[in-house]
């Protein structure tokens, strides 16, 4: 059996209750670092472990943490990305549903590093009853002294906070997650400068997903070093991977980074394989961002090297041949699956976030979807391939945020792997209705 | 239930609670508080936010009442129009699509008489189809009211109109 670090409890009866997670091991971290290590201790042993975020960028969680601007007289702010709206994409749900003290002390830990002292969940609206869940874990935690003032007689001060969002993805970018945390519309800002010198309120500000801040836990309790010994090269620990589509057993996995793509596709201990009966064509690894990859370039790179679930493996090959870990958001899909549809779909939906702001993001998605759309439905002609293609270029790179980008690959991996599947729906457009793909 | 929405002001409870709200952020910062005070005002005026609302929710803030529209037209979840009792929130997006989400909601919409955005003539169900919702590994799925409700099937939407149109509160949680 894998080693788990967060999910390890998972199916203790009462581990949502603070008195059944206290009594499994629960804020021993907090004890630990606010008892016997300093604020720059905490974050040594982050940047020890080589803790990357887990949001989807992969950005080192210990390097953010020392960029935040500790020299202005601001107030320092955490913020926890709980947005998660990336198809594909449930695993913060799962920890939060089913053991939220894990997320709250990483909270806790994760705050007294950063000198935050005012510290919100920004979840997005939609998990409505995880909200409930949250705060009766924060009051809990209140009442046993482990929130309010002078936690634990060490001084330090710490409220948590839960901010429901309205139902808009692009809120899960950092600096649109800050304005609408601010109370306005989701228009991610221009970085530079990054949320680590001018986030919420103007003030410095680290944003970090669920999962990264639960990590710290495990961190502080075993160390930075010991941390680092788990998983492959630059991919340590372990990972939360979502996994839905065509499989026997969807759900949310640990995994530590380095398992082989084909154990965690198809052994009993996780998805158990593609549904029996049928089999693997097309798997979207990281989220619905991320460039899909044939089934032939997912188990294997272009040079016939067996992938693993690590963020340097799922991208060995770029853009040509490979895609990324991202999100964890794992899709597979088996020969049933019309990869048109697939591509209108998500394009559709970017153009349905799109917040409006870039024209290229704005005017290149609607244009992808109704061109998509037309060859969905039998009325597209072979230009119409090349000219995705195209628009998808013009919007690379051209966009305030990579909302713009994470629409345009989709575009061109989908493409690029299965072009005969689209010049098939030109060339039988009778056919497609209720084509085998 | 509807359009007509006689008086716009909190109970004292849920005003304690407007206050709660905004002594989470900074002094000055109250509009911080504006999305969860305007879910909090969908929810206690009929599911829906009208002008009236918003303008109440904007000089309970003190802002202006162009910041509180700008807000609540950008966001999904805030209703702009009247809708029925019990709304139904599809997710449409890719995973769930491949789960047979199409069938579902056609199913659905045959099933009420109505189409996707639209509302039974009896005020009971409204149909909205949503952007993945963080369940693709139980779909297909909706959420109806405050919970989930996972691997949908033909016979559990029959199950789901026939409990929910006898009564529904938002806040339960009802085992289908
Ligand atoms: N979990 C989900 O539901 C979703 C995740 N994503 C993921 O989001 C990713 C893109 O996220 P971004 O935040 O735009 O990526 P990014 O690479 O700009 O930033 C990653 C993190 O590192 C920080 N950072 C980077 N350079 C920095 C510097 N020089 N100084 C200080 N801080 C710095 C940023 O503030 C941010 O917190 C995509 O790769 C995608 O996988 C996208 C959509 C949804
Ligand atoms: C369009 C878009 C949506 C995003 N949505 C999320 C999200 O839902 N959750 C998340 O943690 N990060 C999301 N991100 C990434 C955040 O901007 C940011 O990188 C992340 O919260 C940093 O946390 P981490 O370093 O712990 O991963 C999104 C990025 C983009 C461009
Ligand atoms: S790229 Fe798209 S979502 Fe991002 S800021 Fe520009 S218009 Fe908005
Ligand atoms: S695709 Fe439907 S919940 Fe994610």
């Amino acid at each position: 059996m894998a080693r788990k670090l967060l999910l390890e409890n998972i199916n203790v009866p009462g581990i949502k209750s603070f008195d059944v997670y206290r009594a499994k091991g629960g804020y021993r971290s907090v004890e630990k670092a606010l008892k016997t290590m300093s604020p720059d201790d905490v974050m040594e042993e982050v940047k020890k472990s080589g803790l990357r975020g887990r949001g989807g960028a992969g950005f080192p969680t210990g390097m953010k943490w020392s960029f935040l601007d500790r020299k202005s007289d601001k107030p320092r702010y955490l913020v926890c990305n709980a947005d998660e709206s990336e198809p594909g994409t449930f695993k913060d749900r799962f920890l939060m549903e089913y053991i939220p003290h894990l997320l709250i002390e990483g909270l806790i830990v994760s705050s007294y590093s950063l000198g935050s002292n005012t510290t919100y969940i920004y979840i997005r609206g939609e998990y409505r009853w995880i909200v409930d869940i949250l705060e009766h874990a924060i009051a809990e935690a209140k009442h046993n002294g482990f929130l309010g003032k002078n936690i634990l007689g060490s001084g330090y001060d710490l409220e948590i906070y839960v901010q429901p969002g309205g139902g808009a993805y692009i809120c899960g970018e950092e600096t649109a997650l800050i304005e609408s945390l601010e109370g306005k519309r989701g228009n991610p800002r221009m970085k530079p400068p990054f949320p680590a010198i001018s986030g919420l309120y103007n003030c410095p500000t680290v944003v970090n997903n669920v999962e990264t801040l639960a990590t710290v836990v495990p961190i502080i309790n075993m160390g930075g070093d010991e941390y680092a010994k788990i998983g492959v090269g630059r991919s340590t620990g372990t990972k939360l991977i979502s996994a839905c589509g065509h499989m026997n057993k969807p759900g949310v996995y640990e995994i530590e980074l380095g398992l082989p793509v084909d154990e965690f596709l198809n052994s009993d201990e996780y998805c158990g394989g593609i549904r029996t009966g049928h089999t693997l064509k097309a798997v979207v690894p990281g989220g619905s961002s991320v460039p899909i990859l044939p089934a032939e370039l997912f188990y294997k790179t272009k040079e016939g090297v067996a992938r693993l679930m690590s963020y340097e493996s799922l991208s060995e090959g770029g853009f040509a041949s490979g895609s990324m870990l991202g999100s964890g958001g794992f899709i597979a899909m088996d020969e049933t699956t019309c990869i048109v549809r697939n591509l209108w779909n998500f394009t559709r939906f970017y153009h349905h976030e799109s917040c409006g702001q870039c024209s290229p993001c704005r005017e290149g998605t609607g244009w992808m979807e109704k061109v998509l759309h037309r060859l969905e439905h039998g009325h597209g002609s072979m230009s119409d391939i090349d000219l995705l293609v195209d628009i998808a270029k013009k919007i690379e790179g051209n966009t305030i945020c990579p909302l713009g980008d994470a629409a345009a690959w989709p575009v061109a991996s989908h493409i690029r792997h299965f072009r005969e599947e689209f010049e098939y729906h030109v060339k039988f457009p009778e056919k497609v209705a209720h084509s085998p793909f | 239930m509807g359009t007509v929405q006689s008086e716009i002001k909190f109970s004292e409870e849920k005003l304690k609670k407007v206050q709660e709200i905004i002594s989470r952020y900074p002094e000055g910062r109250q509009k911080s508080a504006l999305l969860p005070i305007l879910h909090l005002a969908q929810r206690e005026f009929d599911g829906w936010l009208s002008v009236p609302v918003m303008d109440y929710v904007a000089s309970l803030l003190n802002i202006k009442p162009i910041e509180v529209y700008e807000v609540a037209t950008f966001y999904t979840m805030f209703n702009l129009k009247p809708v029925g009792k019990c709304l139904i929130e599809f997710c449409r997006t890719g995973p769930c699509m491949h789960n047979r989400a199409d069938q579902i909601i056609e199913y659905t919409e045959k099933k009420l008489g109505i189409k996707v955005g639209e509302t039974t003539p009896d005020n009971k169900f409204s149909l909205k189809a949503v952007e993945c919702l963080g369940a693709c590994g139980y779909a297909p799925m909706a959420q109806i009211g405050k919970f989930y409700y996972e691997h949908l099937t033909e016979e559990k939407m029959d199950k789901i109109i026939a409990r929910l149109g006898q009564d529904f509160n938002p806040d339960n949680k009802y085992e289908i």
